[in-house]
């Protein structure tokens, strides 16, 4: 045994301890998120990776050249969508390049599976960044494997990465982490080697992520703020520099991006920080030759001057606008009531909302409490890559703080941090030493010396005749590690309870359980696509509100107006006035759009609360923002400022398209009198509303969407409202027959 | 050695300072200052020349040219237009980044700045500066379509 743990072999054995336990930490990683593909089965879950399998299907099939040019015709119907340049391909061709190098090992493995299985995959791989990264910050040997475990685990990187859910953040996270720790490799040797490479995999992360901004903002900061403390070093000018140089013409190289870098706001920080680095360079390498007090007093002020005058340009060149301020999106989080104002679509999403305090327990557990020690730890020995962490702990914290989904970026560093403040905790009782015999003898004996020379108190306390007070006791150790011992048990059985129960349903079926504890799965999504995919012409145009355009796309095949990729606010603006205006006014819209299916999301019969109706009001308030004279949001509500679906629903609500398409024949289903919207708890009006210019095409099993066709005009040039009442043999009153005002025939 | 030239500048001119009258005090410091300044820059350019070893030297010359190549292509820029922009920005940012690159290789290889770089040897750093280069190039060419 003690041969395993000496010498030579004791390093052998270390090594070999630790790949089993970074083997056994992506195995967990991997299989915590396979929840859903085991209870489920193995499709894509949300809205947004429907369109990135759809991509990589594109992809796959028609080969890299193509898919770089790709235009879209099958989205946002009258215009298109140049899809080559409006995504970040590194998601697809990371999946592409699997793909293919699993078809050349013959082991060809369908894409879909690939694409659901890839966010587990690559969560393996963050856990071992992480353990790099804390590792590069910690002497301590355990500091890494703790920070790699607690990575692996974590709620707050699960719920963004299980399986099934193929969105950017799958592999982003793994190439955040990675960058980072590239990075500080880079600033602790200097060398340009490290530099260029993380240079390499800065551009990977701007061609897999928009979050992509954070990196470009935070590495300048962390070498301004090291220039700031004084702790301007050759090292910081090699890596930093190195990475700015090669990393920008790296992220220019995605047509996304394009000149960005360049011209906007938000990559100006690190063009400030370059040219300050280069002028701090000059001023240090002449100072080194002359080293005189008047003239370093004569650069420092120059150095101060030239920060001004180009802060003050670069202030100047934003306000005449040649460079670009902040996008909404960017500016959202330093003015948090400014998308609310002026951007809904960006405030209707509900992951832009500010993060209540329950969720960082929820997603974080123990480690939201062991941040802030790790972090203060970071102060104590301030070196360079310590400055880093407390810089991206502040600023993440603040932005996580800001909007839920940026939770996903605080998670890295709380548990790197975590992990430090643990692995020093258990670095002291486990291994520190009671001092030993000799020392105690010696101490003990200065000690009576001392108290013979000063006066005969020694015999009296204890801690005076044995000196050696502190934790180096069989009790305290134990007591501290059994305690973190069942911290640690705790959280994994907190993650995994998390995992399971929160984090792991497909939003594409819903699951219920039947009284007896057997479960029930809702299918109506599918089934509704499938009809779509399977009774309809290939080319019929879907219209529905932009949540379920990738879905639409990615599972019935059919060209929509609107998706997910909110680019265009005006075209989504219209399809929110056709949705909230009458019939007569919508209709036109519709025709000129070429629609010829209206898809609505109901779920007043089961009582599904994300349904149209819930969504309606953004819906109103996004089509007033384009025109506020004809769609008005006061008017969908009572005189009282209720927003009701029942008797009392206001006849601008009750006559606008989306409320009669979702009731439509709701009646039918209960006794007269009787109906029950079970989303909103309302009893609905007896009279259920009618349509004329569209007839009901689809309805799915638990009327959660309805599908309506659009009717083609009348052939006898009647307005539709007539035509339908005339089929329905309501007959023109007498007094119609009235000779009414007729205007003169003009041909 | 330069320290001791600009210790004895400013010791030189102080009787001159005390003998003067009050009033052209300010045009005298000033005086002083300027000469001051063009004496360091003689110093420097006399310490650059006398100490800077041959290899660094070239490096320098590298450096000069590139920031030359630099300077003509933004004032081609601001003279013609930047139509091409990505051609303007590869042809642009490379001098730039050939730069930095080039520094970096001199701090790296100036023996002053030994214990900064502890892990990387000359040769090291060299390589470092091709794996870079080669990068940046392969960037630069692709960009420039």
């Amino acid at each position: 045994m003690d041969a395993l743990f000496q010498g030579d072999a004791a390093k052998n054995t270390r090594t070999l301890l630790r790949a089993i336990i970074l083997l056994t930490i992506a195995g967990a990683a991997i299989s915590s998120r396979l929840f859903s593909v085991i209870r489920f089965e193995s499709i894509i879950h949300e809205f947004d990776p429907w369109f990135n399998f759809r991509a990589t299907k594109y992809l796959v099939q028609h080969g890299f050249e193509p898919f770089w040019n790709w235009f879209d015709d099958r989205t946002w119907h009258p215009l298109g969508r140049v899809t080559g340049g409006t995504l970040y391909p590194g998601l697809m061709v990371t999946s592409g390049v699997i793909y293919h190098f699993l078809r050349l090992i013959s082991l060809p493995v369908d894409i879909r599976n690939i694409c659901v299985l890839l966010a587990p995959a690559f969560s393996g791989l963050t856990a071992y960044a992480t353990y790099l990264l804390t590792s590069e910050m910690s002497t301590s040997p355990s500091a890494g494997l703790l920070a790699a475990a607690f990575m692996g685990i974590t709620p707050g990187y699960i719920s963004r990465s299980v399986a099934g859910s193929y969105d950017n953040e799958a592999i982003a996270i793994f190439l955040l982490v990675y960058t980072f720790y590239l990075w500080i490799k880079a600033v602790k040797e200097g060398s340009v080697m490290w530099g260029a490479l993380a240079a390499l995999f800065y551009g990977y992360m701007v061609s897999a992520w928009g979050g992509y901004v954070f990196i470009t903002n935070l590495l300048p900061l962390h070498a301004f703020v090291l220039i700031c403390m004084g702790r301007y070093s050759a090292r910081l000018y090699v890596s930093y520099t190195t990475w700015y140089a090669i990393g920008t013409l790296a992220s220019m190289q995605i047509p996304f991006v394009g000149f960005l870098p360049i011209r906007s706001s938000e990559h100006m920080s690190a063009l400030g920080v370059f040219g300050l680095l280069q002028i701090v360079g000059f001023v240090e390498y002449v100072r080194l030759q002359l080293p005189s007090k008047q003239f370093q007093t004569l650069l420092r002020s120059l150095v101060l001057l030239i920060f001004l005058v180009s802060f003050g340009g670069l202030v100047l060149l934003t306000v005449s606008g040649v460079i670009a301020p902040w996008t909404g999106r960017f500016y959202s989080l330093w003015d948090t009531g400014y998308a609310k104002i002026h951007i809904p679509i960006i405030a209707s999403v509900s992951e832009h909302q500010p993060t209540a305090w329950p969720a960082f327990f929820f997603d974080l557990n123990l480690l939201i409490w062991l941040f802030p020690a790790g972090v203060y730890l970071c102060f104590r020995t301030l070196k360079d890559e310590h400055v880093f962490i407390v810089i991206y702990a502040v600023l993440s914290s603040y932005f996580a703080g800001v909007m839920v989904r940026l939770m996903l970026t605080l998670t890295p560093v709380v548990c790197v941090a975590a992990a430090m403040a643990l692995s020093q905790i258990l670095d002291i009782y486990l291994l520190a030493e009671s001092p030993s015999e000799e020392l105690q003898t010696l101490s003990s004996a200065e000690a009576a010396k001392a108290a013979a020379g000063t006066s005969l108190l020694s015999d009296g306390l204890r801690s005076t005749t044995k000196p050696i007070v502190g934790i180096y006791s069989y009790m305290s150790k134990a007591t501290v590690v059994v305690c973190s011992t069942i911290y640690l048990l705790i959280f994994v059985a907190h993650c995994t309870w998390v995992t399971s129960n929160a984090y792991s349903s497909p939003s594409v079926v819903l699951a219920s359980k039947m009284p007896d504890g057997s479960q029930h799965i809702i299918d109506d999504y599918r089934e509704a696509y499938y009809w779509l995919r399977q009774n309809t012409p290939q080319n019929a145009k879907v219209m529905a509100w932009w949540d379920y355009g990738y879905q639409i796309g990615g599972m019935a095949d059919r060209p929509t107006l609107v998706d997910n990729n909110t680019w265009n606010n005006t075209h989504i603006a219209t399809v929110g006035k056709a949705m909230s205006s009458r019939e007569e006014v919508s209709y036109p819209i519709m025709r000129q759009h070429e629609v010829d299916y209206v898809l609505v999301v109901f779920g007043g019969l089961i009582g599904y609360s994300g349904d149209d109706i819930n969504k309606f009001l953004w819906m109103v308030r996004i089509a007033e923002g384009i025109w506020p004279d004809e769609v008005k949001e006061r008017d969908f509500f009572t005189p009282r400022g209720e927003y009701r679906v029942d008797d009392e629903a206001t006849p601008t609500m009750k006559n606008s398209l989306m409320y009669k398409m979702s009731y439509y024949n709701f009646n039918a289903l209960f006794p007269a009198g009787q109906a029950q919207d079970r989303v909103r708890g309302s009893k609905l009006p007896a009279q259920g509303p009618e349509l004329s210019t569209i007839e009901e095409a689809f309805t799915s099993e638990n009327w959660i969407i309805r599908i309506y066709k659009v009717k083609d005009l009348d052939n006898f040039g009647r307005d539709h409202s007539n035509a339908v009442a005339f089929e329905k043999g309501h007959k023109k009153k007498k007094a119609a027959k009235r000779r009414g005002p007729r205007s003169l025939r003009l041909e | 050695m330069p320290p001791r030239k600009r210790e004895q500048a400013p010791s030189t001119s102080t009787p001159a300072v005390t003998s003067t009258p009050q009033v052209s005090r300010s045009s005298t410091s000033s005086k002083k200052t300027s000469s001051s300044a063009q004496q360091i820059v003689d110093g420097i350019w006399k310490n650059y020349v006398n100490k800077t070893p041959q290899r660094v030297k070239l490096l320098d010359a590298f450096m000069a040219f590139l920031a030359v190549v630099g300077a003509l292509q933004f004032v081609y820029c601001v003279i013609v237009g930047n139509f091409p922009f990505n051609a303007f920005l590869a042809g642009f940012s490379s001098t730039v980044g050939q730069f930095v690159l080039t520094a970096s290789l001199r701090m790296q290889t100036n023996p002053e700045n030994r214990e900064e770089f502890k892990s990387i040897s000359d040769e090291r750093a060299f390589a470092d500066f091709i794996f870079g280069s080669m990068l940046l190039h392969f960037f630069c060419v692709n960009f420039i379509n």
